[in-house]
């Protein structure tokens, strides 16, 4: 009886470290045949069947992405980080203005206004691209990286400005009221004793924005046609297309580290802000 | 749409706040504030306005003409409707989009609320596998579509050498030959990357239930399976209703995969919805008809936010 029950206990314990182990290998398979393949000499990655071990590291894959398609890859990893930081300052700026006068200032309408702003969640971006694209085109934006950043900011904003108002809303107003007794205006009393305590969900917002649009397709391919402005996403088109034929899956694969690698580190270093960030987005 | 307030004493130039304030210092603080409102809420409105809400409704406009990329449009009323009733291509697109979201939604449900109970435990070893899950999801949907293009491909790719070694299939099998196995394909390859964001929502269900209800529970004689059937599963209604309508309206948008992995092929087998919206705008430039396109799955995704509402609403009274 004893061992029958000492394995009841021991086995499921066993059994779930097996479990999540074999899972854990589904998951990082791929992301090691990136690697691996972008670390692969070029005729190595060429090799059929392949091998799953480098025989040799080389970077020769990286090197060759700065002077593959019309432009190098810096241009490309400059475009990106542009659009991706410009889009995040942007909605954090906006979004915290905005979050605290729905919060704190209610004027008439405002309900109203917030409401209209949460409404945008419902309507993907994909659904009103025609028209964005002719907007743009007539506000000469087309082709542009700032065009592309500030539709990247509208589709932030309404789960911006939901987060940073659910964050002032959450503070007393009793902590706004003394430090404008104090002499605060407005401003400072926003920045110096509001925005402290709002921390968590600007890095909250800050995140999700710079991933959303450091992956960002769809729009990418449509709204900037002019390869020398293309952003990373849509630059694995180029290096998929280049030498059709004869295409090279190590150079390929080296453009989609570069892509996945960012992220990858910057979830790792701040995941609680983001796995919050997540978590507080769906459950609106 | 900013003019809705009007600040009682205090005009918009006016500078000095000590006039104001003789005039009536309670009613110039609040019409200060409210002003101060107006003021921060405007970019964001400004911003929302040109690049949504026009949009919107040029959506609805365009859609009602034919609108070439160059030259002039004209309004035709409602033919562009009539025209995508009886269009095959859009209809294959829907009907492909469908097929998608049916097979994908049960899939991706099911491995993550499985991934869910399995990770739900205290202690470091669970944490870390919740992240090492996660991963996937943090990676962009271009970059995880051009992996799985490679590790899919016939001959070179390691995915059909694992096949080979498995005796499951030929090196040379091409997996994008017929729109099935490219379908297939592509969908372990959106399990493979989204599983873990509903991982993470349903655990967050899952630890929002009060640990004495499954004791409670179980020391009234209940097993595992009718624990979870009559207590977990019913309270975790509401995060099921809302992984769920994420799932489905995720896939009804499928776009990235389906260009990056199989390029709508073969024979345009596998083409979605805004797939078809962007040929028909963006490679035949038909953007009134585009605009009729998109109007038609807007009002399929409005439907999916209702019954989203409705699904929810319904939980929090019972």
């Amino acid at each position: 009886m004893n061992t029958i029950a000492d394995v009841r206990r021991t086995l499921p314990r066993a059994a779930w470290w097996i479990t999540c182990l074999c899972i854990s290998i589904l998951v990082l398979y791929p992301l090691y045949i990136m690697l691996a393949q972008s670390l692969k000499t070029p005729a190595e990655a060429t090799e059929n069947p392949p091998t799953l071990l480098p025989h040799q590291l080389s970077v020769d894959n990286y090197k060759a992405l700065a002077h593959t398609g019309q432009v190098g890859i810096w241009t490309h990893i400059g475009n990106s980080l542009t659009v991706s930081i410009g889009a995040t300052v942007l909605t954090i700026l906006l979004a915290t203005l905005a979050g605290y006068g729905f919060a704190k200032l209610r004027f008439r309408g405002s309900g109203v206004l917030f409401f209209l702003i949460l409404a945008t969640f419902m309507i993907p971006f994909q659904a009103i691209i025609t028209p964005l694209f002719s907007i743009l085109q007539s506000l000469e934006l087309r082709n542009s990286l700032l065009g592309l950043t500030l539709v990247y900011t509208t589709f932030q904003l309404p789960f911006g400005i939901f987060l940073m108002r659910n964050s002032f809303a959450s503070l007393p107003t009793s902590i706004e009221e003394a430090a404008l007794i104090d002499g605060c205006g407005f401003f400072s009393a926003m920045t110096r004793v509001l925005l402290p305590v709002a921390i968590p969900g600007v890095i909250s917002t800050a995140l999700f924005t710079f991933f959303t649009c450091w992956n960002e397709f769809f729009a990418a391919l449509i709204l900037v046609t002019d390869e020398t402005k293309f952003t990373l996403p849509v630059t694995l088109t180029v290096l998929a297309s280049n030498q059709l034929g004869t295409l090279n899956w190590g150079i390929m694969q080296a453009g989609v580290a570069v892509t996945a690698v960012p992220c990858i580190i910057l979830y790792l270093l701040l995941q609680r802000y983001y796995v919050a960030g997540l978590i507080a987005g769906a459950v609106k | 749409m900013t003019e809705t307030t009007s600040p009682p004493t205090t005009a918009p130039g006016t500078p000095a706040p000590v006039p104001a304030r003789s005039a009536g210092p309670r009613l110039s603080y609040r019409g200060r504030r409210q002003l101060m409102g107006v003021l921060l809420v405007s970019p964001a409105l400004a911003v929302v306005t040109v690049f949504f809400i026009i949009p919107l409704i040029m959506t609805f406009w365009m859609s009602l003409n034919d609108w070439p990329l160059l030259g002039n449009h004209h309004f035709v009323g409602l033919a562009n409707y009539r025209r995508a009733i009886h269009d095959t291509d859009w209809l294959h697109a829907i009907g492909f989009t469908l097929k998608y979201t049916v097979l994908i939604t049960p899939v991706l449900l099911i491995t993550a609320l499985a991934l869910a109970f399995l990770v739900n435990r205290s202690g470091r070893a669970a944490r870390a596998f919740q992240s090492l899950f996660f991963l996937p999801v943090v990676i962009g949907f271009a970059a995880a579509a051009y992996l799985w293009l490679y590790l899919a491909q016939p001959g070179l790719g390691p995915l059909s050498d694992i096949a080979v070694r498995l005796g499951m299939g030929d090196r040379d099998t091409n997996w994008f030959a017929t729109a099935t196995s490219g379908l297939l394909l592509v969908s372990v390859m959106v399990v493979w990357k989204v599983t873990g964001m509903q991982m993470i929502l349903l655990l967050s269900g899952l630890q929002a239930i009060p640990g004495e209800l499954n004791e409670a529970a179980r020391i009234d004689g209940a097993g595992r399976w009718k624990t979870f059937r009559h207590v977990t599963l019913p309270l975790l209604r509401p995060t099921l209703a809302l992984v769920l309508v994420f799932s489905v309206a995720g896939s009804l948008l499928a776009f990235d995969q389906f260009y990056i992995m199989t390029g709508g092929g073969p024979s345009n087998g596998t083409i979605t919805a805004v797939y078809q919206i962007y040929r028909t705008s963006f490679i035949n430039f038909e953007l009134g008809y585009g605009a009729a396109l998109s109007a038609m799955l807007m009002v399929a995704l409005a439907a999916v936010s209702a019954l989203q509402m409705l699904l929810l609403r319904k939980s929090d009274h019972s």
